[in-house]
């Protein structure tokens, strides 16, 4: 493992996305930044900037309207990155994956590495995700050697938008 | 030929040593930060992990002359530290020093987020507001010394703060504004805005990015080698008022509220310019005596 994969289990860059969450998701995930959690002893910053980011927060299901933001954020984002799907509804669209207008969760539009059920989940357990979600990262970042430049982020686009299921549950 | 050496390896070791000091006071400011917010706080080489994390993303350009003002950026800031390791003139390297902020000035200007642009602007009002300090705090210098050669600061028998001292204070004012800290970091800063996004920065990724915080670091040691050109004998009292300094742009940092770049401007040209002018009339009429 080289310094730069070290360098890059320690400081993971958040951007957290609402999608059609009810707001508690994001009250529990806007409460890791407070004195209590504090995210940043593990280097965690909401950067709020998909260019600076590495993993990227969704809560909240998606639906047909937020669909081109979602992917939009997630392209603009760098390689090698990540998603957690935060609360039940990112997970599989929760109570809401009946409306007409849902599509259920991140994972039918996105490659989701790893699932934080709940609702809402408590901030220790968002924590753990983005910390799982790191090492994720590791193997991302040796695919990202092998693969063609420029060409992985469709790729990935295109094998999420069938069943991926292989995120680790936390 | 001796003397050429000695310099060279004097300006190859300040290149490798000055981002290792920068990384590190980045990294105290954090755990420092954190603590006054009542937090735990990231690992002090927490900045070397990001800056390494950064360099091994993806590169992904908006166009093709980005990379092109990064690379000025770190360039002149680089050169502007040579140059005060080796004692040259005072007046070039914040001319220099300029030349660098420009070049990140015109990145940001280059790609089409309006983010960016803002930023931009603000940085431009920001030097403009700063600018005419900095040349004055040079004149003063000359007025003491003779001289605007940094080796002749070295010369003095008295430390340059006794002469001064309000020089000293216009300098520290606008160090906030060069640390781009609380109250005045509305160009960029370290923690995303809700407004601005990341400013000035928010089109570098990866590498480039990690290049400009490698620049931030450059820029530190740089402003607080010359806070210790203040007190240069002995010179470990200048060190310590550098850092002194440093934590006092902490604490500034944790208790103010961002200002607008109005009341900035406002403040920055009667307090800044106002100190310093007052200070070199002073100098000027004891000169005279």
């Amino acid at each position: 493992m080289g310094i730069i994969d070290k360098a890059r289990k320690k400081s993971p860059w958040i951007i957290h996305y609402d999608c059609t969450s009810c707001n508690g998701c994001d009250i529990e995930t806007l409460a890791c930044l407070t004195p209590l959690y504090d995210v940043e002893r593990f280097g965690i910053i909401n950067v709020g900037n998909p260019k600076h980011a590495d993993v990227l927060v969704v809560t909240g299901s998606v639906n047909k309207r937020n669909v081109r933001v979602l992917k939009n954020l997630y392209n603009q984002m760098p390689d090698p990155k990540a998603v957690v799907a935060v609360g039940a509804c990112a997970c599989t669209g929760g109570i809401f994956s009946d409306c007409y207008n849902v599509y259920g969760g991140v994972n039918k539009v996105l490659p989701v590495d790893v699932y934080v059920p709940g609702c809402c989940p408590r901030p220790e357990a968002i924590i753990d995700g983005i910390v799982q979600a790191m090492d994720k990262l590791e193997g991302k970042a040796r695919n990202m050697k092998h693969a063609a430049s420029g060409k992985q982020p469709e790729a990935a686009l295109q094998a999420s938008t069938g069943n991926n299921n292989d995120g680790a549950n936390t | 030929m001796t003397d050429v050496i000695k310099d060279i390896i004097l300006v190859v070791a300040a290149i490798i040593v000055a981002p290792i000091i920068g990384g590190i006071l980045n990294g105290l400011d954090r755990k420092i930060s954190a603590r006054m917010q009542n937090r735990y706080g990231p690992p002090i080489l927490q900045p070397f992990y990001d800056v390494l994390k950064l360099f091994g993303k993806e590169r992904i350009a908006v166009n093709q002359t980005q990379m092109v003002y990064v690379l000025g950026y770190l360039f002149f800031a680089v050169a502007s530290l040579g140059m005060l390791v080796l004692k040259q003139d005072l007046l070039m390297i914040m001319f220099v020093l300029a030349f660098s902020n420009i070049s990140l000035v015109m990145g940001a200007m280059s790609v089409r987020s309006p983010y960016s642009k803002i930023g931009a602007q603000r940085e431009i009002i920001q030097m403009m507001a700063y600018e005419p300090v900095l040349l004055l705090m040079v004149v003063g210098v000359f007025m003491s010394t003779n001289s605007f050669m940094i080796k002749s600061v070295f010369d003095l028998d008295k430390p340059l703060l006794y002469s001064l001292p309000l020089i000293f204070i216009a300098f520290i004012y606008v160090l906030t504004i060069k640390l781009r800290k609380s109250p005045f970091d509305f160009s960029t800063s370290h923690h995303g805005h809700q407004e601005l996004i990341k400013g000035l920065t928010t089109e570098f990724s990866g590498p480039q990015l990690a290049i400009i915080e490698m620049t931030h670091w450059y820029d530190l040691v740089l402003l607080l080698g010359l806070i210790t050109l203040f007190f240069a004998k002995p010179i470990w009292v200048g060190i310590l008022i550098a850092l002194v300094c440093y934590f006092l742009e902490m604490v500034i940092d944790n208790i103010s509220a961002r200002v607008t770049w109005k009341w900035m401007l406002k403040y920055t040209w009667i307090i800044g310019i106002g100190l310093a002018l007052t200070n070199i009339i002073w100098l000027y009429l004891k000169n005279r005596a």
